[in-house]
């Protein structure tokens, strides 16, 4: 009886509350920060292109919502948390921005989550691997997109051990993103049979992989599996081929690679190689089609990040448009409600501690035989059901989710 | 298997192997600074983005061109070595005489506008090239699988090394540049063109990282910041082997590499500062590096 009477009232309450919280556009404006790495290492899986997937969105809405005005502000930060703090700062403090769509390296994306909450705003992160930014550093203020380490352990690692690969050697980027897909990885090798019997951590980053690989081989492992990305996975793929660590025997598995990386180390080199990825541009008629604008306006075929960023920029833009709100909870409930199925995402849906999650898939790059086309780079393997794919709240600690339990 | 500090010898002697290949191409790229530092009083900062000119050029060359790896081998590093003396020519000349922190700024402004400009045009993921037929595969030594590639890289780095100091040290060309350098003008008054020998040594030393860049090419991930990446260790092997010494930036050149080897090899994480240990406690015990002279 209590219980019911303070539920009653709780919903009273929250009523109140969401009436109160301005059910209205502030200043009838829309303003979306875009926030990335716009020159640096990982400037092509997200930087300019990824703006540009999000002014496809903004333009797909004909710039505006309702009677508002969607505007958009972008900036460099040149992968160093205290410039991406300092300038979300400015935004949503001095410059009115609703939300801050973007984000690439991990550290990023937490030292700007941190300034995102204070604010009481809404952050899209898109590009970051950490899985601990819906976990132990979830909050209400933020939403995770695309893919994390978890996802990308299940879907590699599980396949890879079960082809008969069980003994590992990981080579790991020594930063903090590393070390978590390192963690993932291990526990998901272990967990399916395997072993790991050998990680080793290198400098980021490294331009010489070999003495790295000599290691490698010499360890006898039956896996080799790199956990890094960027420069530093082309260097270590392109220094195994060299040193004909695959044809000794042993496999390579590349635990975070990008579209762009692929096309950057060709058929030839990363043929065979398996992959875990959210998106792939030639998946599905939707997916293409969407790939082809893409293309038209920047020349190169999307990314995951890039596509995402499209779609949680739509999805976003909906519920604002359902809800005639800009409030930070409000759309965020919004879209937490609302499923997703697009040209990006199947059995999409935003949890409650912000991670979204949808079906991944495990794909194979194709051998110079299949490959039709320059950007036509992978095969689809298998699909990751989304609830497969994603670490399940039951193992969450995030205080969104186990103060609810 | 005997083992040295639980590490097999065969693991032991391919890392040391690992570590002189490298080795040759700090050399190869401390070389060329060692040249315009030690002739000219130029800190190069610009280096870094002569040798990823010289990865770039030689890949643009192959996709455009369709020319292949043996002529550019000494096409880029001619193209890139004009680009220099242009950059001489036009930029380093005015603030000759001045002091280094000049020369530092400059070469460091250009590089970071080069680097810029060709990543709003390439990008970063790095371009594409393939390794030239014949060095494709290996030879098996026992103690490693050493690829072909690896092993011509050791044989002509160490070649130019070898040749770029004979010809400063030993032929009379050399005795005019290190002269020209000293005393300028009273070298023209002998009847010799210092300015341009001064830009000549410059274009020379442009030409050596250049050079490296395009061993590179079908090795590392070509990127417009590559040469950002290794210039700092490059540096640090100059300083060690003592600022303007020729000899001395090749013999240290190999040293750091086999160094930075083993350190990967007993302790990886510190693989990126081992050298930059060796430099502070070399300047401790000598401040002018281990080949320099005495100030």
């Amino acid at each position: 009886m209590i219980n019911m009477k303070k539920s009653f009232l709780a919903m009273i309450l929250s009523a109140v509350i969401v009436s109160d919280a301005q059910a209205e556009i502030s200043d009838d404006i829309v303003k979306i920060g875009y926030l990335a790495d716009m020159s640096g290492t990982y400037r092509d899986l997200v930087g300019p292109n990824g703006l540009a997937a999000l002014e496809m969105a903004v333009d797909d809405f004909g710039g505006k919502v309702g009677m508002a005005d969607i505007q958009i502000v972008s900036a460099d930060d040149r992968n160093s948390p205290d410039v991406a703090s300092s300038t979300v700062r400015r935004w949503l403090e001095n410059e009115d921005v609703d939300m801050v769509a973007g984000f690439v390296a991990s550290s990023v994306s937490l030292a700007a989550i941190e300034v995102i909450k204070e604010n009481n705003k809404l952050g899209i992160v898109s590009g970051s691997i950490a899985s601990s930014i819906t976990n132990e550093h979830c909050s209400p203020n933020h939403i995770h997109y695309v893919y994390d380490t978890y996802p990308l352990a299940v879907g590699t690692a599980r396949a890879v051990v079960e082809e008969g690969g069980e003994s590992w050697f990981i080579l790991t980027v020594d930063y903090s993103g590393g070390h978590e897909l390192e963690a993932a990885v291990s526990s998901v090798v272990e967990a399916s049979g395997g072993e790991v019997i050998k990680t080793l951590r290198h400098p980021f980053p490294t331009p010489d992989f070999s003495s790295f690989i000599l290691q490698a081989q010499a360890s006898g492992a039956d896996v080799v599996a790199l956990a890094n990305t960027g420069a530093d996975a082309i260097n270590a793929i392109n220094t195994a081929g060299e040193f004909g660590l695959t044809q000794s025997g042993q496999k390579l598995a590349a635990l975070l690679l990008f579209l762009t990386e692929v096309h950057s180390l060709g058929v030839e080199t990363a043929q065979g190689i398996q992959l875990t990825t959210g998106w792939y541009w030639d998946m599905n008629p939707e997916a293409r089609a969407w790939a082809d604008r893409f293309f038209e306006k920047t020349g190169v075929r999307p990314t995951m990040v890039h596509a995402g960023i499209y779609s949680s920029t739509i999805h976003y833009l909906n519920a604002v448009e359902a809800t005639g709100s800009d409030d930070s909870q409000i759309v965020r409930t919004q879209m937490i409600n609302t499923p997703i199925n697009d040209m990006f995402a199947t059995n999409g849906r935003i949890r409650q501690d912000g991670r979204m999650v949808y079906d991944m898939y495990l794909a194979q790059v194709k051998t110079p035989e299949e490959s039709q086309g320059e950007w036509d780079l992978y095969k689809i393997v298998r699909t990751i059901p989304a609830e497969e794919a994603f670490r399940p709240l039951s193992n969450s600690v995030c205080p969104l989710v186990t103060d609810n339990r | 298997m005997s083992m040295v500090f639980g590490v097999p010898l065969a693991v032991l002697s391919g890392q040391l192997m690992i570590g002189i290949i490298n080795g040759a191409f700090y050399a190869l790229l401390s070389l060329g600074l060692a040249v315009i530092f030690g002739l000219l009083k130029i800190i190069n900062f610009a280096h870094g983005a002569m040798y990823m000119l010289g990865a770039l050029v030689t890949v643009v060359l192959f996709d455009l061109l369709s020319v292949n790896y043996w002529v550019a081998l000494f096409v880029a590093p001619v193209l890139v070595g004009a680009f220099g003396l242009l950059i001489e020519y036009f930029l380093l000349r005015r603030i000759a005489g001045q002091d280094h922190i000049y020369s530092l700024l400059l070469t460091f402004g250009a590089a970071l506008i080069i680097q810029g400009v060709l990543t709003n045009i390439y990008g970063v993921s790095g371009l594409r090239y393939s390794m030239p037929d014949m060095f494709k595969g290996g030879i098996n030594l026992g103690f490693m699988f050493l690829p072909y590639y690896r092993a011509w890289v050791i044989v002509v780095a160490l070649l130019v090394c070898f040749g770029t100091w004979f010809i400063i040290e030993k032929t009379k060309l050399g005795s005019y540049l290190r002269a020209g350098t000293e005393d300028s003008q009273l070298m023209q008054g002998f009847g010799i063109n210092a300015p341009l020998l001064v830009s000549l040594t410059y274009g020379f030393g442009v030409m050596l990282a250049a050079f490296a860049g395009v061993l590179a090419a079908p090795i590392y991930s070509i990127t417009p910041v590559m040469g950002s990446n290794i210039l700092i260790v490059v540096f640090a092997v100059v300083v060690i082997g003592g600022m303007g010494s020729i000899g001395g930036a090749i013999i240290t050149g190999i040293l750091m590499g086999v160094i930075e080897g083993l350190t990967k090899t007993f302790y990886p994480p510190a693989s990126s500062a081992v050298i930059f240990l060796v430099m502070v406690v070399v300047l401790m015990i000598r401040p002018t590096g281990l080949f320099g002279k005495e100030a």
